[in-house]
C-alpha cells in the first residue's frame, strides 16, 4: 500500500470510527469503547514487550495503579478528573522504575515471572489495603467535566477514549521510529551488540517500561471515571494476559496490527457470545490455530516488511530451505 | 517449636505438589525453551479425570482402600500423560522454529481451551472429591502430622526419585539433556528430537497430573480454574529454583510451599501470595538464575 492511500485508509477508518455512535446500539458501543481502552493498553505494552522486547506479564497492575490513584483522588480528596491524571501518571512511571531498576537486568523468562509477581501483588494489595476498599473496590467516582459539561453518557466516554487512543497511537509510532525507538529494537534484536554501539541498554530499557506504564495507567485512569466503579477484579493476570496477546496476535511492535489484534481480543469473544460456554474454548482454540498459521501475528511490522519486499521471495525461500532442513533432517532420524 | 514444625509439615505437603508440577515447567523449558502456560492446566485436568476414574470405579466406597486410589493415580497420570503428548503435537511441535512469543500465546490459547473445556465437561462449580482420607496422624513435637501428609509426600518423593533416575541413569535420560544442551547436534548424531519432546511433555503432564490427583483428594475439592493459581505458583518454584534444573525445580517447590504456609502463618491468609511473590522477586534481583540455575546467556 502507498503511502497515499494508506492515509485515505487511516481517514477512512477514523471517520467510521467518529460516526459508529450513530449507527450502532449501546451494546455495540460498549464494546467498541472497551476495544478502544484496549488499543491504548496494548499500544502501551507494545511499547515494552513489542518496542525494548521486555516480556511483561504484569502489565494490568499499571491500569491498576492509574485506576485507583483516579479512584482515590476523587472519591477521599473531590479532585478534579482532569488533575488526577498527570498525578497518576507521574505515579506509575515512579512505580515502573522502582519495580524495573533492580529487575531489568534479568533475563527475559525471570522478568517475566518478576513482573508476572508484581502484578498479582498490586492486585492482592488492592484486595486487602482499606484505601483501596478491599474486595468490593471504590464506587461512586464522579463523572469528569469539562467546564460545565459533565461527560456522563456512553457517548462522552466512547469519544474521550477514542481521542487518547488516537493519540496514543500517535505517539507510540513517533516514539517507534524515533532514536529512542531504534535504540530499543537494537536492544530487543542483540542487546549485547546494541550495548557495545554506545546505549545504554538498562536506562532505555527502564524508559520503555515507564513509558509503557504511563500509558497503561492513563488507560486505567479513563477506565475508573467510565465505570465510576473498580474492582480488583478488573486487574487480574488474565487481563494482562489478554493484553498481551492482543500485541502478539497483532503483530509485535508493529501499530497497525497492534490496534488490529486489540480489537480482535474484544471483539471474538463478544461475535461468540451466542454460544455462551463455547466461547473462550472456541476462542482458545482459535487462538492456535491463528499462531500456527500467522506466527509473526496477523500484521507483522513494517520494517520487516520493506526488507522483505526488498529481499523479496529470497527471505522466504531461505526461511522455507530451513525448515526443509529441520524435517529432512528428523526423517533422516527416524530412518 | 511445635509451630514451626507444623508449618513445615503443611509447607512440605504443599511444596510437594508445587515440585511436581515445576517439574514440568522446568523441563519442558529445558528442553525447548518454552513457558508452557498450559502446564498448570494438566494439574487442573488430572484433578478432574481422577475424580471421575474414582466415581466411575466407586472410590467412595469404603473397600477402595489405599490399592484402588493408587491404581486411580496411576491411570490418572497415564490418560492426562498422553493429552500432554497430544497438545504438543498439535499446538507446539510446527511452532518449534518460531518466535518464542507466538508460541507463548499458543500455550495461552491451550490453556484457555483446557480450562473452558473442563467447565463445559464438568461444570462451573466446586466438586466434591469423592474420597474421604482419614484425619489420623501422629504427634511430632507437639505438631499434628496426619498419615495422609506422609503419604502424600512419600508418593511425590517417590516420583521425583524415579524421574531423577529416568534423567540420569536411561538412555531417554541421557537424549533428553543432550537435547537441552544442542538439538541440532542432536539430530545429527541421530536422537529422534521429536519422540523425546514428546515424552518429555508425556512426563511433565503426568506429574502433574499426579498432583492435581492427590491435591483434590487432600483439599476435598475440585474446580476448572484451580490449575491457573497452582501453575502461577508452579512457575515460580520452577524460577526460583533455576528453570531448566531438575533439582532446582524440586528444591524450589518446597521451598515456596514453606515460605507460603510460613507467610500464612505469620501475616495471614490473604497475604501469603504476596509474601512468596516478594520473595521471589528479592531472591532473583540478588540471584537472578535462581538458586540452582546455570548462566545462560539472554535469548527472545
Amino acid at each position: 500500500m502507498n503511502p497515499s492511500r494508506k492515509k485515505i485508509a487511516v481517514v477512512l477508518l477514523l471517520a467510521v470510527a467518529c460516526v459508529l455512535p450513530f449507527l450502532s446500539n449501546n451494546y455495540w458501543l460498549d464494546v467498541a469503547t472497551l476495544a478502544f481502552f484496549y488499543v491504548v493498553l496494548a499500544q502501551g505494552l507494545n511499547v515494552v514487550v513489542g518496542f525494548a522486547g521486555l516480556l511483561d506479564l504484569g502489565y494490568a497492575a499499571f491500569f491498576a495503579v492509574g485506576a485507583y490513584t483516579t479512584g482515590i483522588l476523587m472519591t477521599v480528596y473531590q479532585w478534579s478528573f482532569w488533575l488526577t491524571l498527570p498525578v497518576s501518571m507521574a505515579f506509575a512511571a515512579i512505580v515502573g522504575v522502582i519495580i524495573g531498576a533492580p529487575t531489568l537486568r534479568l533475563r527475559s523468562d525471570y522478568l517475566a515471572i518478576v513482573t508476572l509477581g508484581f502484578g498479582e501483588i498490586i492486585r492482592i494489595l488492592a484486595i486487602n489495603l482499606t484505601i483501596t476498599g478491599s474486595a468490593s473496590g471504590i464506587y461512586g467516582i464522579p463523572r469528569p467535566s469539562i467546564g460545565s459539561y459533565v461527560l456522563g453518557g456512553q457517548t462522552d466516554f466512547y469519544y474521550l477514549i477514542l481521542i487518547i487512543a488516537v493519540l496514543v497511537v500517535v505517539a507510540v509510532k513517533r516514539l517507534g521510529t524515533s532514536r529512542i525507538g531504534r535504540a530499543w529494537m537494537y536492544i530487543r534484536e542483540d542487546e549485547d551488540a546494541a550495548e557495545a554501539m554506545g546505549i545504554n541498554r538498562i536506562n532505555m530499557k527502564l524508559l520503555a517500561y515507564s513509558i509503557g506504564a504511563v500509558i497503561g495507567s492513563l488507560a486505567g485512569s479513563v477506565f475508573a471515571v467510565k465505570m465510576s466503579a473498580i474492582a480488583p477484579l478488573s486487574f487480574s493476570f488474565t487481563q494482562s494476559i489478554m493484553i498481551l496477546l492482543a500485541v502478539v496476535l497483532g503483530g509485535l511492535g508493529s501499530i497497525p496490527g497492534v490496534v488490529l489484534g486489540a480489537v480482535l481480543v474484544i471483539a471474538l469473544p463478544e461475535l461468540l457470545r451466542s454460544v455462551e460456554d463455547w466461547r473462550y474454548l472456541i476462542f482458545g482454540a482459535a487462538l492456535v490455530a491463528m499462531m500456527l498459521f500467522r506466527p509473526q501475528g496477523l500484521w507483522p511490522a513494517r520494517y520487516e516488511m520493506k526488507q522483505g519486499a526488498r529481499r523479496g521471495e529470497t527471505e522466504e525461500a531461505t526461511e522455507g530451505g530451513s525448515s526443509n532442513d529441520v524435517k529432512l533432517d528428523s526423517e533422516k532420524c527416524n530412518a | 517449636m511445635d509451630i514451626l514444625v507444623q508449618t513445615l509439615a503443611d509447607g512440605l505437603v504443599i511444596g510437594a505438589f508445587y515440585s511436581l508440577i515445576a517439574l514440568g515447567y522446568t523441563m519442558v523449558f529445558g528442553i525447548i525453551k518454552l513457558l508452557n502456560f498450559a502446564h498448570g492446566d494438566l494439574y487442573m485436568l488430572g484433578a478432574f479425570v481422577g475424580y471421575t476414574l474414582l466415581s466411575v470405579l466407586g472410590g467412595d466406597s469404603p473397600g477402595a482402600g489405599l490399592m484402588g486410589i493408587l491404581i486411580v493415580l496411576l491411570l490418572t497420570m497415564v490418560i492426562v500423560g498422553v493429552i500432554g503428548m497430544g497438545i504438543e503435537k498439535v499446538a507446539y511441535r510446527p511452532l518449534l522454529l518460531a518466535p518464542r512469543l507466538s508460541i507463548l500465546i499458543t500455550a495461552i490459547g491451550v490453556s484457555l481451551f483446557l480450562e473452558n473445556g473442563s467447565m463445559i465437561v464438568w461444570g462451573a462449580q466446586y466438586q466434591v472429591y469423592p474420597l474421604q482420607l482419614s484425619h489420623d496422624g501422629i504427634s511430632l513435637l507437639g505438631a499434628k502430622i496426619t498419615y495422609v501428609q506422609i503419604g502424600l509426600v512419600i508418593i511425590s518423593a517417590l516420583l521425583m526419585l524415579g524421574l531423577h533416575l529416568f534423567i540420569n541413569r536411561s538412555l531417554y535420560g541421557k537424549a533428553m539433556r543432550a537435547i537441552a544442551l544442542d538439538q541440532t547436534a542432536c539430530q545429527l548424531m541421530g536422537i529422534h528430537v521429536h519422540k523425546v519432546i514428546g515424552l518429555t511433555f508425556f512426563i511433565g503432564a503426568s506429574l502433574a497430573a499426579g498432583a492435581g490427583t492427590m491435591a483434590g483428594a487432600y483439599y476435598g475439592t475440585v474446580n476448572f480454574m484451580m490449575g491457573f493459581i497452582i501453575g502461577l505458583k508452579a512457575f515460580t518454584a520452577a524460577v526460583l529454583g533455576g528453570i531448566g534444573s531438575i533439582p532446582g525445580a524440586m528444591l524450589g517447590g518446597l521451598l515456596l510451599g514453606m515460605m507460603e504456609t510460613a507467610g500464612t502463618f505469620m501475616f495471614g491468609g490473604s497475604w501469603k501470595d504476596v509474601v512468596a511473590f516478594s520473595l521471589l522477586i528479592l531472591i532473583l534481583v540478588l540471584k537472578p538464575t535462581g538458586i540452582m540455575g546455570e548462566k545462560v546467556t539472554e535469548r527472545m
